[in-house]
C-alpha cells in the first residue's frame, strides 16, 4: 500500500481508531524493542498522558521494521499533524511530548502528515522521503506499527476479514484459481508454487485433512515472520483460514519457534478474538465452513522447520524427516493430506483476497509476483526488515535501503538464506532477488534474512560458523549429514587454526558436494552452501589461510599467533 | 539458595487429563513440567512415562533431542547469549567467552556452583538489529560488551 492510501484508508478508520479521542499515541513493542525498553516507554507515556491531562488514546503496536531507529513512537492528532519520533529513550517521553502538545516539531524524526501548525515542521522530512521507508512496497508490513496488533477491531476498521468474507464467497476451486494466477510462491524458502499446492491437498481424497502453518522461523538473521506476527497476527489467521476453506480441512495448526515466545502469545491471543467475532469455528459467515486454529509451541530444533519434521514434531516425536514420497499432500500429519505454508505465504494469501488479483501482480519479476520482505542484519547501517518486490536488485536492499556498511568500511559479501544459503559478492549485488536468480549463483531466497559482511569479517571463519550450526543442529538420522558435515568441520577447524593445507580445499570441496548431493532432507542437502559458495567467490581467502597463514580481516586468532610463532 | 521442586504424582496426571493422554500431547506436558520444575526431574518422568504409557527410554529421546529440556536443574537466572549469523559477525563469541571466564565456569560446565547462573548458547532471537544480544531469564539486552555485560551480572547477583 502507498503511503497515501495508507493515510486515506487510516482516515476512513479513524472511528475506532481514535476511540473519542483527540490524538493517537502509538509505541512500537515487539521482542527487539522490548530490549531497549519499549515497554517502559509506553507505561512512562501513559503516565504523561494522564498527568497532563491529553485527551489521546495511547496504544501498543508492533514493531514498523526501523529497527536501527528504535524506540519509535508515533502522535497523530485527528485531521492534523502525524509526527514520529525515533531512537526514544525513557528519559526523553517529557521531552517529546511537551514538544509536540506545545506546538514544536523539535525532536521530531519525520512526519507522515503536515498540517502547518507545528512550529519548524516544513524542516523535518515526511516519512516516505527516508529511503529506508519510501523505497519499500508495504503488503504484509502495511499494518505493521500502525495497528494494535490486539485489538481486532483496528484490523477489521482496514479492512480485515473482508478477504475471508470474499473467498468464502467463492468455491473453493474458484479460491485455488486465484490463488494460481496470483503466482504467488512458497515465502519459506523452495518458492513452490502455493496454488499447485493447495490443489493437491484439495484433491486428495480423505476426510480429514490439516493446514499448518509454519512458523518455525529458524534461521539466524530472519525476523519477518515475528515481525509479523508481533505486529498483526489477525492477517496470518485470516490467511489461514482461507487455506483452510481451499482445500477442504478443519482443523490448523501454527508451529512457533521455541525461541520466540512473544510471536506465540500474539498468534494465540488473535486466535481467541477471531473466535469471538466468528471468523474461526463453526459455520464462519453462516457457511457450513467450519475451521479452528491451534498454536503449538516447539522445544527447540532447527530441523522442525523442515516440513516432515516439523509434522513429526506436532505429532510428539523426535523431530526427524522422513524420505519423500509419499508428500504432505497425500500424507502428513497423524497420515492425513496435509498443508504446510510459511507465515509471510499465509499473510500474503490474506493481502491477495483482500486487496483483488489485479493489485497483487502489480509488482514482482516474471515468474514471482508480489512482494518479499527481507530482513537486514550484521554489518549495515540501518538493519531493519524492509519489504521490496521480488525481482528487486540486492543494491538496492542493502545500499539505498539499509545504507550500506557503516563506519567507511567495505561491503564484502552478503549472506542470503540463512545457514542453508550462500554468500554472495559484490560482483551480483545487481542481480535481482528471486527465486531463479538466486539459485543460478549458488545460494536461496530461504526465508530471505540478509547478513552483511564487510571486510572486517573473515569469509573462512563465517562459513566455518554455519557450519558449526548446521552440524549440530544435523538430527543424526542420515550419514550424509550427520557425518559429513562433522568432517567439513573438522577441516574448516584446521584451516582456521593455521594448519590447513592446499589439498584440505580438495578435500572440503569434496566432502561438501557429497553431503548435498545425498543427504535425506533440505537441511543435509543445502547445509553445504556456504562452504560452496565462498569457495567459488572467494577462494584467494581461503588460500591465503592455507597457504600463507594470513587472515586479511584478523579474526583467525590462532592462525596469526602461530604464524608469528618461530618455526621448531 | 535455589531450590527446585519435584510435581507431585496428581500435578502430572491433571496435566495428561488437560493435554489429553495420547502421544501428541508428551512434548507439551514436558513443556509444563519443565516450566514448574525448572528442568526434566527423572522421578517426574517415570511417573509420567506410566500414566501416559510410553517408554521412559522413548520419552529420554524426545528430552536430548530439542534444545529446550533439560535434565539438570537450572540455576536461579539463565543466561543465553546469541549465536546468530548477525551475533557472531558481531563479537557474541567474545561475549560468551567473557562470560564464561566471568562466572568461571570451566569445560563442559554451564552451571555455577551456587546455582545462581546457568549459561546457555542461544540461537537467534530475531532481534540480530541489535547484535550481539544476550538474554538473562526474560530480559533482551542488545549492543552487548564487556563492561555492560559486568553491570548486568552484577544486577543479578
Amino acid at each position: 500500500m502507498s503511503e497515501e492510501k495508507l493515510l486515506q484508508e487510516f482516515k476512513k478508520a479513524e472511528n475506532v481508531l481514535f476511540n473519542g479521542h483527540e490524538y493517537r499515541i502509538t509505541v512500537g513493542v515487539s521482542t527487539c524493542s522490548l530490549a531497549k525498553g519499549a515497554d517502559k516507554i509506553l507505561e512512562k507515556t501513559k503516565e504523561e498522558v494522564a498527568k497532563r491531562g491529553i485527551n489521546a488514546s495511547v496504544v501498543r503496536v508492533g514493531c514498523n521494521g526501523m529497527c536501527y531507529s528504535e524506540v519509535n513512537l508515533e502522535i497523530i492528532k485527528r485531521d492534523g499533524s502525524w509526527a514520529i519520533y525515533s531512537y526514544l529513550t525513557f528519559d526523553k517521553v517529557p521531552d517529546v511530548l511537551e514538544a509536540f502538545f506545545s506546538g514544536s516539531s523539535k525532536y521530531a524524526f519525520a512526519f507522515r502528515r503536515k498540517s502547518g501548525t507545528l512550529k519548524g515542521e516544513e524542516q523535518v522530512p515526511y516519512l516516505n522521503e527516508i529511503p529506508f521507508y519510501g523505497k519499500q512496497t508495504r503488503r504484509i508490513l502495511e499494518l505493521v506499527g500502525i495497528i494494535d496488533p490486539l485489538n481486532i477491531e483496528e484490523y477489521e476498521a482496514f479492512g480485515g476479514y473482508n478477504g475471508l468474507r470474499s473467498a468464502l464467497s467463492k468455491t473453493p476451486e474458484e479460491v485455488i484459481d486465484i490463488v494460481k494466477k496470483s503466482m504467488l510462491r512458497g515465502r519459506g524458502g523452495a518458492g513452490f508454487p502455493t496454488g499447485l499446492k493447495w490443489s493437491f491437498v484439495k484433491n486428495a481424497a480423505e476426510d480429514v485433512k490439516y493446514v499448518i502453518c509454519n512458523a518455525d522461523e529458524g534461521d539466524p538473521g530472519a525476523f519477518m515472520n515475528r515481525l509479523t506476527a508481533e505486529g498483526n497476527p489477525h492477517s496470518i489467521i485470516e490467511g489461514h483460514a482461507i487455506a483452510g476453506y481451499a482445500v477442504g480441512a478443519t482443523k490448523g495448526y501454527i508451529f512457533v519457534r521455541a525461541e520466540k515466545p512473544l510471536m506465540a502469545e500474539m498468534l494465540s491471543k488473535a486466535i481467541e478474538q477471531a473466535r469471538s467475532k466468528g471468523y474461526l469455528g463453526k459455520n464462519i459467515f453462516g457457511t457450513s465452513f467450519s475451521y479452528d486454529i491451534e498454536v503449538i509451541l516447539s522445544a527447540g530444533a532447527f530441523v522442525c522447520g523442515e516440513e516432515t519434521a516439523l509434522m513429526a514434531a506436532i505429532e510428539g516425536n523426535r523431530a526427524m524427516p522422513r524420505p519423500r514420497p509419499p508428500y504432505p499432500a497425500t500424507k502428513g500429519l497423524f497420515g492425513k493430506p496435509t498443508l504446510i505454508n510459511n507465515v509471510e505465504t499465509l499473510a500474503h494469501v490474506s493481502y491477495l483476497f483482500r486487496n483483488g488479483l489485479t493489485n497483487f501482480v502489480s509488482v514482482g519479476s516474471e515468474k514471482s509476483k508480489g512482494t518479499k520482505v527481507f530482513c537486514l542484519a550484521g554489518n549495515i547501517q540501518h538493519p531493519g526488515a524492509a519489504e521490496v518486490p521480488l525481482g528487486t536488485p540486492l543494491r538496492t536492499l542493502i545500499f539505498d535501503i539499509g545504507g550500506g556498511v557503516p563506519k567507511g568500511r567495505h561491503f564484502k559479501a552478503v549472506q542470503t538464506g540463512g545457514p542453508s544459503g550462500g554468500c554472495i559478492p559484490e560482483t551480483y549485488l545487481d542481480y535481482a532477488l528471486d527465486y531463479e536468480t538466486l539459485a543460478s549463483i549458488g545460494s536461496i531466497m530461504g526465508s530471505g534474512g540478509l547478513v552483511v559482511l564487510d571486510n572486517t569479517s573473515c569469509i573462512v571463519d563465517v562459513a566455518r560458523y554455519f557450519l558449526t550450526f548446521t552440524s549440530a543442529e544435523s538430527c543424526g538420522q542420515c550419514v550424509p549429514c550427520r557425518i559429513g558435515l562433522r568432517k567439513m568441520l573438522e577441516i574448516m577447524d584446521k584451516i582456521v587454526q593455521g594448519d590447513g593445507t592446499e589439498n584440505d580445499l580438495f578435500l572440503l570441496e569434496s566432502w561438501a558436494r557429497k553431503v548435498a548431493d545425498s543427504s535425506l532432507c533440505a537441511l543435509g542437502q543445502t547445509a553445504p552452501n556456504p562452504i560452496l559458495t565462498t569457495l567459488k567467490y572467494f577462494r584467494a581467502e581461503y588460500e591465503e589461510h592455507v597457504r600463507d597463514k594470513k587472515c586479511r580481516a584478523n579474526r583467525c586468532l590462532k592462525l596469526i599467533l602461530k604464524a608469528k610463532l618461530p618455526k621448531a | 539458595m535455589w531450590r527446585l521442586k519435584l510435581l507431585t504424582e496428581e500435578e502430572i496426571v491433571s496435566l495428561i487429563e488437560k493435554y489429553g493422554n495420547k502421544k501428541s500431547s508428551l512434548i507439551r506436558i514436558m513443556q509444563e513440567i519443565q516450566k514448574k520444575a525448572g528442568y526434566l526431574p527423572k522421578e517426574d518422568l517415570s511417573v509420567l512415562s506410566q500414566q501416559i504409557n510410553i517408554p521412559l527410554s522413548k520419552i529420554y529421546g524426545i528430552a536430548t533431542f530439542y534444545h529446550q529440556f533439560r535434565l539438570k536443574p537450572f540455576g536461579k537466572h539463565t543466561i543465553q547469549v546469541c549465536f546468530g549469523t548477525a551475533c557472531h559477525v558481531k563479537g557474541g563469541d567474545e561475549i560468551w567467552d567473557f562470560l564464561r571466564e566471568k562466572l568461571r565456569l570451566i569445560g563442559s560446565e554451564d552451571t555455577t556452583n551456587d546455582l545462581l547462573f546457568t549459561v546457555q548458547k542461544a540461537r537467534c532471537f530475531g532481534a540480530c538489529s541489535m547484535a550481539p544480544v544476550m538474554k538473562v531469564d526474560n530480559d533482551i539486552y542488545g549492543n552487548m560488551t564487556k563492561e555492560k555485560l559486568e553491570e548486568i551480572l552484577k544486577k543479578y547477583s
